[in-house]
């Protein structure tokens, strides 16, 4: 039944925006954390997300030919490559020996914008899902 | 004589189907609107629903040239498909869902299936009244 699976591909993009918004909480809380060396200091982290392929089973099911997607899948998440923020700083007390602390590379305005995005996309993802609810709760009470 | 509920219900069931299967693909296109690459999709409900017509009156059957052979009936394919959708802007990660319009089409879909939903559920009224007699 095709509207039972706009729950399934609401959900999956609710649950997509949640981590995005989870990986930007993150960013933004360790946006200040210094470390003394490149390695140790945190990257910001950014999800990566791709369109979900009907199953084997729905692809037997649509004799008609219409092979929709299935929603959002989160392929993983990754490490910003940007560089990261050096400051001079010798009377830092986690400063190296050459007197500089690293700053992770977490763009705050980006994540602020990310963040809008995620919330507003999980807002439609959901508004969505009560559309489908409705329409098949009418149609539940067919000839009655 | 026996009734047939094809007949008695029209094309409204069909259109009640093909209108969950277009919110499926548009919910699709919603969820999708941040995935880089991903191609907004749509169908062509008049090209769907003309397919579906031509099928239930002259339906076009598959060469039977032995008595083993299966009875079928050959798809519409043409009609079937699903087209890609061309944006008014490209995005930067190529991905061509316009959130604002789609979920106006969901909206507007999903207003056309209860405009079905009612055609059919006054079918099955007056099916009833016929029955009772009354």
């Amino acid at each position: 039944m095709s509207l039972s699976n706009v729950f399934n591909i609401a959900g999956s993009g609710m649950s997509a925006q949640t981590l995005r918004l989870n990986t930007t909480a993150s960013n933004m809380a360790n946006a200040q954390s210094v470390s003394s060396s490149i390695d140790e200091t945190y990257r910001a982290r950014k999800p990566v997300f791709s369109l979900r392929p009907p199953s084997v089973e729905q692809v037997k099911d649509n004799v008609d030919g219409l092979q929709p997607g299935q929603g959002v899948d989160v392929l993983g998440i990754v490490e910003s490559d940007a560089e990261l923020n050096m400051e001079y700083n010798p009377s830092h007390p986690m400063a190296d020996e050459k007197g500089y602390v690293y700053y992770p590379n977490v763009n705050v305005v980006e994540e602020m914008a990310d963040m809008i995005s995620a919330s507003r996309s999980f807002q439609i993802n959901a508004e969505m899902m009560d559309t489908a609810k409705q329409l098949l709760q009418r149609t539940l009470s067919l000839g009655q | 004589m026996a009734i047939s509920f094809d007949k008695a219900l029209g094309l409204h069931d069909d259109a009640m189907l093909l209108r969950a299967r277009r919110a499926e693909v548009l919910s699709n296109n919603i969820a999708n609107a941040d995935t880089p690459n991903f191609k907004a999709r749509d169908l062509d409900f008049k090209a769907v629903l003309e397919g579906q017509l031509e099928m239930t009156q002259k339906p076009l059957e598959l060469a039977r040239t032995d008595a083993s052979h299966a009875f079928g009936v050959a798809e519409p394919q043409y009609s079937s498909e699903l087209m890609y959708r061309i944006p008014h802007q490209a995005a930067v990660d190529g991905n061509t869902v316009e959130v604002q319009e789609e979920m106006a089409r969901y909206t507007k879909n999903a207003m056309d299936y209860q405009a079905s939903f009612g055609f059919l559920d006054r079918k099955f009224k007056g099916l009833n009244t016929a029955i009772k007699g009354e």
